[in-house]
Parts: C-alpha cells; sequence; structure tokens
C-alpha cells in the first residue's frame, strides 16, 4: 500500500496538515504573470522558492517557465531586501531584457516586513527603470490564502498598474480569467469569437505555455495579453470575472480605477455554469446566441442523454480549488453523479455556501471543507469508511487510486503524469464534453477489466 | 543542419563566447562572474570560484538550504515523518518530487509519499508558531505512531524565532521517540549545500550512534550520498549482496532511520556523492574510526573500480575472487550492449550542468560510449569538488560559510575502531587513498569550459556556440533547452528511467543515450514546406 498508514479513524486535528490540497501564494503570481506578453515573473525571497515554482510549472506544462529571483541571503533577511530587487531589476533588464518585471513577494521578503511598493519606487527615483519598461509588484505571503490567492493578487496587480481610462470608451469586454490552462484560454477566446464580441482576456498563457517546436528558443513567447490590451481594459464596457476567488479583485480594481462595472460568473465547466457564461456574454456583448453555440450545447446535452446511465448514482470525491470545484460539483450534480466528498486547502466562506446550495437536495449525504486541514488525508479517510466510484482531482490522487482501485480522472493542478490538460479544454460546452468522455472512459476501462466474463460487454 | 565546433584536434579555445557572454553583464557582475569560468587545463592547476552568492535577479539552476536538507539527505529516509514547520509550499513542492524509491519489507513504516506540514498562517507569524508546531507533533504521534520525528525550519519560522530544537527536545521528552530538529531556513548558505551540511550535523548528532548492534557481516560497510533515485540503490545492493559484504546502511537511498543509528558499526564508508555527505564521512572516522574512500558507480568502469577498491579494503581473497567474477560476467553483458551502442554515438558531444557530483560522475558514462563533454559544471558544489580536496585548507571561509554549525567531534574512547585505523596507516603505506576526491576538473579535457553556477545567459550562449548532441540538466532546463532543438537528459529525476548506477545502470543509460542522441524526431522540426516559394492561392475560402 503506498499510503499505509491512512485509516479510517478520522481524528479531529487543529494543527498538522497532511498531503495538502493547495499550495502557497506566489506560484500563482507567477503563473499569472506569465500571461502578460514579454513579462518575466520575479520572486523576491531565498532562492528556493522561485526554484520550486519554476519546477512545479514545468513539471505541469513541460513547457520553459522562466522566472527570476532576489536571491536572499542571511544578510537580507537581517537588513531587508531592498538592494537585492534594486540589484536585480538592473540585472534583469540588462540580461533578460524583458519589457515588465513582475515582482511577487514570498513568506521571507513579508516578514521581514520589504515594502515592494517602496522598493520599486526607488528603483524608478534611481533611473533604474529603462524608458518604456515596467515594474509591477504584489504581495503575496505563503502564510496567507493559497496558490489561487496569488494569482488573484498577481491579476489585481497587473490591472491595478496598467488599465487607464480615457475619454473613447471601446465597444469590448473584459474577460478576467480564472486559473485555467492555456487550452482553456485558447477556448475562451473561440467561443468569444463565435459570439462576435471584441474583448480583451488576462492573462493568457496560450501561446506561452503550449508553444510549438520550432528549433528557436524563444524566452518571451509570442502569446500572452499584450500591454496596450491591458491599458485598454479600462475604456470597456463591461469585465466579466471567471471565478471568485481568483478574479474578483481585479474586477473590483478595475471598476474602482476605471468604473468599469463587471460581474463574476463561475468559470464555465459543465451544462449550467456555461449556460450562465454564454447568457452574461449576450447581455454585456448585446449579442444574441449564435446557432453554432446552440449546437454545441446541443452536443452536450446529447452526450449526457445517451450515457447517462453510466453516470446515475455513481459516488465521486474531488480536491482542488474552489473555483474548479463549484461548476464542477454542479454538472456532476446535474448529471445525476453523487459527489460525495468534496475537500480544498483554499479558504473562503463562500466555498461551503456555494457547495450547500448545490448539494443539498440531490446529495445531502455530502460532505466537505475547505481551508485548515481541508487536506487529501481527510478526503481519503471519508472513502477508507465509506468508498467512492470516482477520484477527480490532480496527480497526487493517483496514490489513493491505486490503494483503493478507484478510477481516476485528473483536473487541476499540477498534473505530472499525464498530457492534454495544455492541448485539450475542459471549459464550455465541448470542453464538458471532454469531461464525461474521461470519466466514462476510466468508469468504463474499470469494468471491462473487472467484470465476469460471461457479462462483458461489446457494445457499451 | 546545425554546423557543430571542430574537435578533431581537441577542443577549440573557447575564449570568445566566454568574452561574449561576459560582454552582457554590467561591468561588477562581469567581473564576478568571470571567476566561476574556467577554461579548463587539466595539468596546470586552475582555480574556479564556487559556493558563493547568486547574484540577485541572475536566472540561477540553484535552489535553497531546506531543499538540500529535507528534500535530498531526510527525504529519501522511509520511517521517519519529515514535517515541514512552514507555510504550505515549502513542505507541498517537497512531496515526491525526487524520485526516491523506496522497498518496504511487509508491515514496515513507509511515510515518504506523504506530505506534513504545518501550514502556518499570518496569526502564527504575528504570535508565534510554536504551540502549533507542538500540536502537529502531537497530532503526527497520536496518528501514525512514528519510530521519529524530523523537524524542518523554514525562512519565515526562522526569522519569527521558534527554536525548533528547543521543541524537538520537548517533544522528545513528552512522547518518548526520536525527535530532532533542522535550521534549514532557505535563506541560509549560498544553495542547497548549505542544507545538506545541516542534515549531516543533525543526523549525526542525532541518530547515527543510537544502537551498538553486534556484527552481521563478515565486511560491514555503508555508502553515503547514494539517493535511490530510479532504483539507482537497488541495483548496487544487488552487487554487494552477491559479493557478501553487508551494505549497514544508506545515506539514504531505500534507507531507515534505525539502519543509520547502527551506521557507525561499519569496517568502511563508501562515499559517492562527496558534496552532499563528506561530513558524515569525516565526522564518523573522527568519532568511531571508521575510514572512508571516494568511489562512483556511475559508469561500468567506475563500478568496477568502487568494487575492487572495496574488495581490495578488506583484502580477502575469497571476497577479490567474488569480486572479479561478478565483474567479468557483468562487464561481459555491458560490453555486448556497448559494442551496438558505441558506433552510433561516438563523437558526439555532452555538456552537463547538474548537481554537486554528477557533473563529474556522469562524464565517465559518457566516455564509455565516445561521447566527449565540451563543458560541465555543477550547481551549488565547492572548490573542491572542482579541483580536489587538495585545496581544502586554501578555500576562504566566507560569512555564509561561517553561518553553518561545524560540529565538534570527539573520539568516543569506546567505541572508536583502533583496528580499522591501524589497518588504514598500513593501506596507505601500500598506496592505498583514503579519505581523497581528485575532483572534476583534472578528469576534463584541455579547453573544455568549466562553470560554476551557470545561469540562463550563460547556457544559451553556450548551446548556441557548441551545438551539443545532448545536454544534461534539470525540470527547470528541460523545456527550454529542447526548444532549442537539443535533447535534454535531466540528470536529477532521470526523466522519470533508471536506475543508471552499476552495471545495469550503464547498460540502461547506454541505450538510453541511444534512444536519445538517434531519434529523428529533431530532424522534423521544420515544415516540408518551409523552403518552397509561397503560393498565392485564389481558390482560398473566404467568410
Amino acid at each position: 500500500m503506498l499510503l499505509r498508514h491512512t485509516t479510517d479513524k478520522i481524528k479531529e486535528r487543529k494543527a498538522l496538515t497532511v498531503n495538502p490540497a493547495k499550495t502557497c501564494q506566489p506560484i500563482g503570481a507567477m503563473y499569472a504573470a506569465l500571461g502578460v506578453h514579454g513579462c518575466l515573473p520575479h520572486s523576491h525571497g531565498s532562492q528556493g522558492c522561485c526554484s520550486y515554482h519554476r519546477s512545479a510549472l514545468t513539471r505541469h506544462y513541460k513547457e520553459p517557465v522562466m522566472a527570476a529571483t532576489s536571491s536572499f541571503t542571511e544578510g537580507s533577511s537581517v537588513f531587508g531586501g531592498q538592494s537585492n530587487l534594486l540589484q536585480s531589476i538592473t540585472n534583469i533588464f540588462t540580461i533578460y531584457e524583458p519589457e515588465i518585471i513582475a515582482v511577487h513577494s514570498t513568506c521571507l521578503s513579508e516578514t521581514i516586513g520589504d515594502d515592494l511598493g517602496q522598493i520599486v519606487g526607488k528603483a524608478q527615483d534611481d533611473g533604474l527603470i529603462p524608458e518604456g519598461k515596467h515594474v509591477i509588484q504584489a504581495a503575496t505571503p505563503s502564510y496567507v490564502g493559497s496558490h489561487v490567492t496569488g494569482y488573484a493578487n498577481m491579476l489585481e496587480s497587473i490591472v491595478k498598474y496598467f488599465a487607464r481610462k480615457s475619454d473613447k470608451l471601446k465597444k469590448q469586454i473584459n474577460i478576467l480569467a480564472g486559473w485555467v490552462e492555456p487550452s482553456d484560454m485558447r477556448e475562451l477566446k473561440r467561443i468569444l469569437k463565435l459570439m462576435k464580441i471584441k474583448n480583451v482576456l488576462l492573462p493568457d498563457t496560450s501561446d506561452v505555455l503550449d508553444a510549438p517546436m520550432t528549433g528557436k528558443y524563444e524566452m518571451y513567447p509570442k502569446g500572452g495579453t499584450t500591454i496596450p490590451e491591458i491599458t485598454s481594459m479600462g475604456d470597456s464596457l463591461f469585465t466579466i470575472g471567471l471565478g471568485e476567488w481568483a478574479t474578483r479583485n481585479a474586477a473590483i480594481m478595475l471598476d474602482n480605477q476605471c468604473k468599469v462595472k463587471f460581474d463574476i460568473e463561475d468559470l464555465p465547466i459543465g451544462l449550467q455554469a456555461t449556460d450562465r457564461f454564454i447568457q452574461t456574454l449576450s447581455k454585456a456583448g448585446s449579442v444574441s446566441v449564435p446557432e453554432s453555440i446552440n449546437d454545441e450545447r446541443g452536443r452536450l446535452v446529447d452526450v449526457i442523454t445517451d450515457m447517462h446511465q453510466y453516470f446515475y448514482g455513481k459516488r465521486v470525491a474531488l480536491w482542488g480549488d474552489p473555483d474548479q470545484l463549484i461548476p464542477l460539483v454542479e454538472f456532476l450534480v446535474s448529471i445525476d453523479m453523487k459527489p460525495v466528498y468534496i475537500v480544498s486547502g483554499t479558504p473562503g466562506k463562500e466555498f461551503g455556501k456555494r457547495m450547500e446550495k448545490i448539494l443539498e437536495e440531490r446529495v445531502p449525504e455530502a460532505k466537505y471543507k475547505n481551508g485548515a486541514n481541508a487536506d487529501m488525508l481527510l478526503m481519503h479517510q471519508w472513502i477508507k469508511d465509506n468508498p467512492v466510484d470516482l477520484l477527480i482531482g490532480n496527480t497526487y490522487g493517483k496514490y489513493i487510486a491505486r490503494d483503493e482501485d478507484i478510477p481516476f480522472v485528473r483536473m487541476g493542478f499540477p498534473i505530472m503524469d499525464r498530457i492534454g490538460h495544455s492541448y485539450f479544454s475542459t471549459i464550455g460546452y465541448m470542453g464538458s464534453i471532454r469531461i464525461l468522455e474521461k470519466i466514462l472512459s476510466v468508469l468504463m476501462d474499470k469494468e471491462d477489466a473487472t467484470c465476469l466474463e460471461e457479462s462483458f460487454e461489446l457494445v457499451m | 543542419m546545425v554546423k557543430k565546433i571542430d574537435t578533431t584536434k581537441g577542443l577549440p579555445d573557447p575564449s570568445e563566447v566566454m568574452d561574449e557572454i561576459l560582454g552582457k553583464y554590467p561591468t561588477k557582475i562581469a567581473k564576478k562572474r568571470k571567476k566561476s569560468l574556467v577554461i579548463n587545463d587539466p595539468e596546470g592547476k586552475k582555480e574556479i570560484q564556487a559556493n558563493v552568492r547568486t547574484i540577485p535577479g541572475i536566472i540561477t539552476q540553484r535552489g535553497c538550504t531546506y531543499a538540500g536538507c529535507k528534500g535530498v539527505i531526510l527525504g529519501p529516509t522511509r520511517d521517519v515523518i519529515n514535517l515541514v514547520h512552514g507555510p504550505i509550499g515549502c513542505s507541498f513542492y517537497a512531496w515526491l518530487t525526487r524520485r526516491n524509491q523506496t522497498r518496504v519489507p511487509e508491515g514496515g513504516d513507509n511515510f515518504i509519499n506523504y506530505c506534513f506540514s504545518t501550514d502556518i498562517q499570518d496569526s502564527n507569524i504575528v504570535f508565534g508558531g510554536e504551540a502549533k508546531l507542538k500540536d502537529a507533533v502531537r497530532e503526527a504521534f497520536e496518528m501514525f505512531h512514528p519510530k521519529a520525528i524530523g523537524i524542518f525550519s523554514t525562512c519565515p519560522v526562522g526569522l519569527i524565532g521558534d527554536d525548533v530544537h528547543a521543541i524537538s527536545r520537548e517533544m522528545k521528552a513528552e512522547l518518548g521517540i526520536n525527535i530532532f530538529g533542522f535550521s534549514c531556513e532557505g535563506y541560509r548558505g549560498v544553495s542547497q549545500s548549505a542544507g545538506h551540511h545541516i542534515a549531516n550535523n543533525g543526523i549525526f548528532k542525532h541518530v547515527v550512534g543510537n544502537n551498538n548492534r553486534d556484527r552481521i557481516g563478515k565486511f560491514q560497510i555503508n555508502l553515503l550520498g547514494e539517493y535511490n533515485i530510479g532504483g539507482d540503490a537497488f541495483e548496487l545492493e544487488r552487487l554487494f549482496d552477491e559479493a557478501g559484504i553487508t551494505l549497514l546502511s544508506t545515506f539514504s537511498g531505500n534507507s531507515t532511520l534505525k539502519s543509520m543509528e547502527y551506521s557507525h558499526t561499519a569496517d568502511l564508508n563508501l562515499v559517492m556523492c562527496h558534496r552532499s555527505i563528506n561530513y558524515i564521512a569525516e565526522m564518523m572516522e573522527e568519532k568511531y574510526g571508521v575510514p572512508w574512500i571516494k568511489i562512483s558507480f556511475i559508469g561500468a568502469e567506475g563500478t568496477a573500480k568502487a568494487l575492487r577498491k572495496t574488495a581490495g579494503y578488506f583484502d580477502d581473497p575469497e571476497l577479490t575472487a567474488k569480486v572479479e567474477e561478478i565483474i567479468e560476467r557483468e562487464m561481459k553483458k555491458v560490453n555486448a550492449v556497448k559494442n551496438t551502442v558505441k558506433p552510433k554515438t561516438e563523437g558526439k558531444l555532452a555538456m552537463m550542468f547538474v548537481g554537486g557530483s554528477r557533473a563529474h560522475h556522469y562524464q565517465d558514462l559518457f566516455r564509455e560510449i565516445g561521447v566527449t563533454t565540451v563543458s560541465a559544471g555543477y550547481e551549488f558544489a565547492h572548490r573542491d569538488d572542482y579541483e580536489g580536496r587538495d585545496v581544502i585548507p586554501s578555500i576562504k571561509i566566507d560569512a555564509d560559510t561561517r553561518n553553518i554549525e561545524n560540529l565538534t567531534i570527539e573520539k568516543d574512547v569506546e567505541l572508536y575502531r583502533d583496528d580499522l585505523a591501524a589497518k588504514k596507516k598500513q593501506l596507505l603505506k601500500d598506496g592505498y587513498n583514503f579519505s581523497d576526491y581528485e575532483g572534476m576538473m583534472p578528469e576534463m579535457t584541455k579547453n573544455s569550459l568549466v562553470i560554476d553556477d551557470i545561469n540562463h545567459w550563460e547556457a544559451e550562449k553556450l548551446i548556441e556556440y557548441y551545438k551539443p548532441d545532448v545536454f544534461c540538466a534539470g525540470i527547470k532546463e528541460k523545456y527550454i533547452v529542447q526548444k532549442a532543438g537539443i535533447p535534454l537528459k535531466q540528470l536529477h529525476s532521470y526523466d522519470y528511467g533508471g536506475p543508471y548506477a552499476g552495471f545495469e545502470g550503464a547498460v540502461n543509460f547506454y541505450l538510453e543515450m541511444e534512444r536519445m542522441l538517434g531519434t529523428q524526431i529533431w530532424k522534423m522540426v521544420d515544415t516540408p514546406w518551409k523552403t518552397e516559394p509561397e503560393i498565392v492561392g485564389s481558390f482560398a475560402i473566404n467568410e
């Protein structure tokens, strides 16, 4: 047994986290910054933070992930990291020549009280930032929130720094993407094109973290939202934030700074959340929904009706981030699956409220928890107590899947042992079909491998 | 096809590309980096700058002290709960990412697949995290009943002054199991290397010597600095087992803390990764009189040499005969594969920038299949790993090094092995080398470029210059180099392959290089229509 020490004896814990369903803020800040064109993320802390974040993102995307670090030593920890950051800014602009440096803090620099705004201001005053280049900064203490919080904080900082209101309104809407894959960013753009809505998508990691092999390495790939695009977000008609946790701060910032009204929607995962997204788009862009979108929706509903018998009543355990889990759980309920166990290390009261609403009627037995000690150990213990038919979550689920012999669909971050997430979206109606296809494949593979010989089915 | 450098008359002098690299840097930086770039001359001894701070803003390969302590040294030991006291990230990123394989006997403990953290929050930063740490230790004990718990301090808890050592002592007394702490905050030292030293100190202080058990074999050894990436240690265990050599403990691949407790009863320590573990080797000799030798099991010839050297130490005819029998049998298998692979790999060029010993050891494997290493360097090594241990007395001790405790070791009068000390004295007279490591540079070709703590800019320029057939580094570099059209072999994780140690490991590596260097995909990168004239179509579909 891989997790041989896990038992069904659940003990109330107040201090120990085992097998977390979250990680820390700075990696989210790094990921968000990579979705801006010509931007080099910079980690203001020990080298290890930057190295770990780059490694984790690289394992997930199998793509170059560039970022620099302030390389703190004990001295900088005592005397403050100002000189490290000033030196970093000079060196980065001289050697790596980005358009933008996106600095995020770490638990180390936050604990000693480094004020990034003040240091970047000093860099500006001292003339260390070349003409036309930019340094943006976000406070991302690792001991608050989770990786999603870091993403949200950097997104807010990007908007705050670049978005400006001119006297000319632009007939476009802003889409603030939650933490999704490059494939999902691409899918969002495709949907918006079908809807014929001009838009700015921020961040946009497509063509950055799914770059083609050309034989030539590009430190700043062609993708990413550009500075003029982000600046123009202040003149947009409306903002749609996709994901309460990841995008609300940035949406509020745009409203405060440029008076662009906003709406926060769930990530368009599954039938109902995509319906809501399409309706919001239709309203925001004053466009009717095209036939092609209706057709895609129809295909999704068709797949559900065709295969409903295989979904019905299946018990599912899920772990990951609230912005993904909420629409995903709603989707599973809508196809009559039973999401019985759900954990997320990311805190936030809204999670419990939304889960209650989604689950209370059709899956009253469901257990869910987020925040402190809502970890994969707890979920595994629930499973030990009363098993499930399916697991959905990041790569770390494979240990439970093997021990308990449970079919497993990989979704979320990080996925380190399979590919596909960078290329095949799981949002919108088409992405939802992919989710269903993945669920059916693992459930049916198990059925095929374990059923009695006389019950072996050719047609399913 | 890319035009390669001409190596028929030896390697060209890379001064020009070196100047180009340094020319991009601000003057002060150029001056500093210049000392870490050395054009090798195996005859004339050259000094390289190593184990110094990375310049802020430079995209380095290096990680932190915590990574070296918890990730590298303690990570592979299966029967200890490694509890990370800090925000969640530190423990999360070190969770199963180093491929330390372990074979657990029926009913044995294995906590490697788990990730333990105190997940400290802002309130802990303000009011202190010691109470939470104590609760976490108690909860871990009640739920998992481990034999030992290691506690790792991270940047913020070090800064707020949480004392992991005092808490460890208190909890040890309360719970009655071995509990010990490591001050391995990420900001200590200049790289992972500081963490290795801190881990060595902690294990030596709190674990080694806790169990004076009786002899269980005629020839008892420990293997130090072997972390069982991809099953390397399994292959070596197989060889020792067959030879009749008793491997008491490995530091720390496929190990138990229990085995480390009686490791001081060994007759000899074999040191693989000199950088990460030489401290324990030295301390064990000072305290218990166990001598150490530097060996490498990377490469078939190195493996044969290491086995012979081990047998030579024990000087037992039966053991020597057995070792020779194994070498003869295994080399036959190795040579059969080598002979089919080498014609396809001969003359190819490699570059490797990794770790604190692998960038040296893997040159041997490449040499066996005719691949020349044109440029190499370590991520976190010291001067002695480049130039040999002779230079140790001349290494300047800077503030960062002084930060790391140097344990004062006293001879254990009861347990000190006078017999081994006498044996060492005799063998030294016969020309047998102890406590010796010559480093990477004397073994590298003239004009090869040796670089410490290489960064992204330097690597990119060198790839342009050398156009190597294979580049060896880690996960962060993997796809950068491959995007430039050059295959990268990860030498931390082995790209999830291996084992590459020992004889079977050598065979695996030869075959891996046959695959990697022979794949056709790199020739298919360009579109077939790249060279054709552009067609202006009149049948294009317009919407």
